[in-house]
């Protein structure tokens, strides 16, 4: 996971022909084709401003009204901001120090019972453990997206055609999804006469206990999403100029060490970010557990624990502590993953 | 290998094999994706008889039979909850373009003192995710008096996108500040250069933002589900997730109902192919 980027291919003749700027673009932005122009030309843009400057738009540059204008086209955008994110998260934490149910007008102040309360709860704490069936469904995923990503980066036949049918599911919509696979899940559907087919019968309840309820619903959740970290990881295979890949083959490389030594480097800054975000999306799903099973026999996750006790029972101060531990967590695997893979394409100012 | 053979040809030689090992996982792979879609296509057009007695993957006798179709449209109120979907579709994208184009404008061609932090909370608000915050969002929400309006989700969606901003700064740095001074000497103001010059210019990075947006906002299930209770202001998610309730058992009916969803995001993927890839590509990874 931890070797070096780009430089080990840099020993290939195409890149040593290759201009060392457009190497150091190239490996800027390689986590997506078409940002490269973009992020290279904002190096350059101080120039132009200077040299273009002319007496009259030094004046405009320092009157007043030229001060405001920025504000003009950010005051709405930033009252959205702070109202509709930072708002919520303030007040989310002053929540969950108190008893409030959310209705009432007054509410009491509790210390951190309510962390407490998450922690030592054994029903509460549960959900925690429901989020690693989704994380070992997300390794799996990201397997398969990148060895499907690494064989459609070479020319096949038919290869739109592979590429579109595994990035659909992703654009399906999720109460769709859902009902799809609880058809696929029942008894007598789709999965169990596709195993009488092949002289399985099996009398399973895929959804009837907690073990393998978790594991088809993660199941589902790799079928959805496997296809947007598919369609990032080609994004990134692509961006590699390809004279790399014909340089690599005239020097004898087979298709595991063109992998190993032009693939893997380039995809590294897109897969750290798809490891990052299967963490959070692990610990938030909601979507479907919550419609096909509802949260029962032993699916229900953080999100659909925190939605339940907000607007279903009411304690919007616990809800509102689990839901800070779960943004702590997020936050924090965020802060880990940004010190171990720092990520030089937030630049923004 | 031979010592006079070129690494060209053994890698000829030995592509046979791995081709076809190639080729088969990938028509696994699509088997996997295509067969549970498939499988419900079917199930749409049989009776009801049909799904009791039968199989799911037994066909339907007669491939024409729509009336599970108009069963899902009429008992499923679709029709309202495409309009309502359109409704919220239409002023949420269309914001999202103007807030986050704006945005980008004011933050890559203008210097001012407080340009950092504004951009600092732009950036810690992308590590914020909307489902942790929903609980007291709602408060906030519910304090405009917005809660069970179409207002509440419109809202959300622009106030919340940050990744729509990512795309248009990334754009708007590629176009040149040269423009931007030929027209301030011509005597156009900052606001007739942004409608003017830059807005116009942004046209693939407002492709780009219209396609993720508008595939996100009419899929989600999660805000509409917490905002819109009235069933009148379903949107297409929350009413087929409320149609299943009435017919739990009559597979066909919710089948042509997951089938009547699907088909618009099937069309649109068919017809914008090439922009949705690079659309996802580019979003996700800002």
């Amino acid at each position: 996971m931890t070797d070096t980027p780009l430089p080990s291919s840099r020993t290939t003749p195409a890149v040593a022909a290759a201009t060392p700027s457009t190497v150091r673009a190239g490996k800027r932005s390689n986590g997506s084709s078409g940002s490269s122009g973009s992020s290279g030309s904002s190096g350059s843009s101080g120039t132009g401003r200077t040299t273009g400057k002319s007496a009259r738009a030094r004046s405009w540059r320092d009157s007043p009204l030229r001060r405001a204008t920025p504000w003009f086209f950010l005051a709405a955008p930033l009252a959205l901001l702070i109202t509709f994110t930072y708002v919520p998260v303030v007040s989310m934490i002053i929540y969950s120090f108190t008893d409030w149910d959310g209705v009432s007008p007054d509410r009491e102040f509790t210390g951190v019972d309510n962390y407490v309360q998450i922690f030592t709860r054994p029903e509460l704490f549960r959900v925690f453990f429901v989020s690693g069936y989704y994380l070992a469904a997300s390794v799996l995923q990201i397997g398969v997206a990148l060895y499907f990503a690494t064989v459609l980066s070479f020319n096949l036949r038919f290869r739109n055609f592979f590429k579109g049918v595994l990035f659909f599911p992703y654009l399906i919509n999720g109460v769709a999804i859902g009902f799809v696979f609880l058809y696929f899940f029942q008894d007598g559907g789709t999965l169990d006469s596709l195993l009488a087919w092949f002289g399985v019968s099996t009398e399973h309840a895929w959804l009837g206990d907690p073990t393998s309820a978790n594991t088809s619903l993660a199941g589902v959740s790799v079928w959805r999403f496997t296809g947007l970290n598919f369609v990032l990881f080609l994004g990134a295979i692509q961006s590699v100029p390809g004279e790399l890949y014909e340089a690599a083959q005239m020097d004898g490389a087979g298709k595991w060490q063109q992998f190993r030594h032009i693939i893997a480097p380039s995809i590294k800054p897109v897969l750290s970010l798809s490891v990052i975000l299967a963490i959070s999306g692990s610990l938030s799903v909601f979507e479907i557990p919550y419609i096909m099973t509802g949260g029962a026999t032993g699916t229900s996750t953080f999100v659909i624990q925190t939605v339940k006790l907000a607007f279903q029972f009411n304690k919007t101060g616990l809800a509102s502590a689990a839901a800070v531990v779960l943004l702590a967590i997020i936050l924090l695997i965020t802060w880990v993953q940004r010190r171990l893979v720092p990520d030089d394409k937030v630049d923004l100012v | 290998m031979t010592p006079g053979m070129t690494p060209a040809v053994t890698a000829r030689r030995r592509l046979p094999i791995g081709t076809a090992l190639t080729y088969l996982s990938l028509i696994a792979a699509a088997l996997v994706v295509l067969l549970p879609l498939l499988v419900v296509f079917l199930t749409s057009l049989k009776t009801s008889d049909e799904v009791a007695k039968g199989g799911a993957l037994s066909l339907p006798r007669d491939w024409l039979n729509f009336a599970n179709y108009a069963t899902a449209f009429t008992d499923g109120h679709m029709l309202a909850a495409f309009g309502n979907t359109a409704f919220i579709l239409v002023f949420s994208v269309g914001g999202t373009v103007i807030i986050g184009s704006m945005t980008a404008y004011a933050v890559d061609r203008f210097d001012f003192r407080a340009k950092k932090p504004v951009m600092a909370l732009f950036l810690v608000a992308t590590l914020v995710p909307g489902v942790t915050t929903q609980v007291a969002t709602f408060q906030v929400v519910n304090g405009f008096g917005l809660v069970d309006t179409h207002w509440a989700p419109i809202l959300l969606y622009m106030g919340t996108d940050i990744v729509s901003v990512y795309v248009f700064l990334q754009f708007i740095r590629s176009i040149p500040h040269s423009l931007d001074e030929a027209a301030r000497l011509d005597g156009a103001n900052a606001f007739t250069i942004y409608r003017k010059i830059i807005f116009p210019l942004l046209k693939p990075a407002i492709a780009t933002v219209v396609i993720i947006k508008g595939i996100t906002t009419y899929n989600d299930f999660y805000i509409p589900f917490l905002y819109l209770h009235s069933e009148d202001l379903g949107t297409i998610s929350t009413s087929l997730f409320r149609f299943k309730g009435p017919f739990g058992a009559h597979w066909e009916a919710i089948s042509a109902g997951a089938i009547l969803v699907i088909l618009p995001t099937l069309v649109v993927f068919l017809l914008l192919q090439r922009w949705i890839y690079n659309g996802f590509a580019q979003g996700a990874t800002k």
